[in-house]
């Protein structure tokens, strides 16, 4: 329980943004959260948040597994820092590279496969799989 | 005449043994009532932990089962009890058990490796390797890279150490 108090305010906060389904459980060590927040803004700031209440996240006793909620259609932002993003035939990195999107692209989101790979289209008809840390729901 | 007498004594005697088994329909009654049901009950785990009341021959169940099945079945078991006038179910359902998030039992597979490595691959100055079911990260790192890399992380629902991962000066 100790843990949950140490985090009580980031779970407060993540329920008065409206994260849905949200789950927290304890387990050897480490505070487990889920949910889906409704916005990349929601989700920095909660990320923001577990940075000032664990100072640069040292502690690794947070497993912070929200995702951002994005539907089928909807449009992606690509958030490399300067590169730009590989779409892969396959989710993985050893997947053959079938096209590439630009930093700040905007692309369109076909499914999420998982929380590491989401399928995507390009407005160029390109379509494969990129890594979903540097897609950022608009 | 003696035969009229005996007749006699013997409807009285009937009358009262009638008058006796009515009796019977108070707390006795109630009491085997109440054993019958609690039998019921104890033969489901679900409904072992009901409570049983009987009064003139009306049962009262109380308690908390897991399920409104559970609670319809502890009304059903009671009911074609014999005797049983009525039931009343004070039954509670207990309210379903939180959600836990999924990472609490993943496991460092390969799959979640592999999910690791495509992360890592564009962050330098960090190495990792797989202890166990941790990720143990060593490096110097920029706040934004860690950001990334915790965020990565908790993507691919891989527990991690963090404790060699220092601050790029």
């Amino acid at each position: 329980m100790a843990l949950q108090d140490k985090y009580a305010e980031l779970i407060s906060t993540a329920t008065t943004m409206g994260v849905a389904n949200i789950a927290v459980a304890e387990k050897d060590g480490v505070l487990h959260v889920s949910g889906t927040a409704n916005s990349t803004a929601d989700y920095d700031s909660l990320w923001a948040l577990y940075n000032k209440i664990d100072p640069d996240m040292a502690s690794g006793d947070l497993m912070m597994n929200i995702d951002i909620k994005a539907d089928a259609g909807a449009q992606l932002k690509v958030t490399t820092d300067s590169t730009n993003l590989n779409i892969r035939k396959t989710p993985t990195t050893d997947g053959e590279i079938v096209g590439k999107a630009a930093h700040e692209e905007v692309v369109t989101l076909v499914e999420k496969t998982d929380d590491s790979w989401w399928k995507i289209k390009t407005k160029d008809g390109e379509e494969g799989y990129a890594y979903a840390q540097y897609l950022s729901p608009m | 005449m003696k035969l009229k007498k005996i007749l006699r004594a013997a409807l009285f005697i009937a009358a009262v043994s009638v008058a006796a088994v009515s009796c019977k329909s108070g707390e006795k009654k109630d009491a085997e009532i109440k054993a019958a049901v609690e039998e019921k009950m104890k033969a489901s785990p679900d409904m072992a932990g009901v409570a049983v009341a009987v009064k003139d021959a009306v049962v009262t169940l109380t308690g908390e089962v897991k399920d409104a099945a559970t609670k319809t079945a502890t009304e059903t078991a009671a009911s074609s009890t014999t005797d049983v006038k009525s039931v009343t179910n004070n039954c509670t359902v207990a309210p379903p058990p939180p959600p836990v998030p999924a990472s609490v039992t993943t496991m460092l597979d390969d799959a979640t490796q592999q999910k690791v490595k495509d992360g890592m691959k564009d962050i330098k100055g960090v190495t990792y390797e797989f202890v166990g079911e941790k990720v143990v990260l060593t490096g110097e790192v920029t706040k934004a890279d860690r950001m990334k890399i915790m965020q990565m992380l908790a993507a691919a629902k891989a527990k991690s150490d963090v404790s060699k991962l220092m601050d790029k000066k």
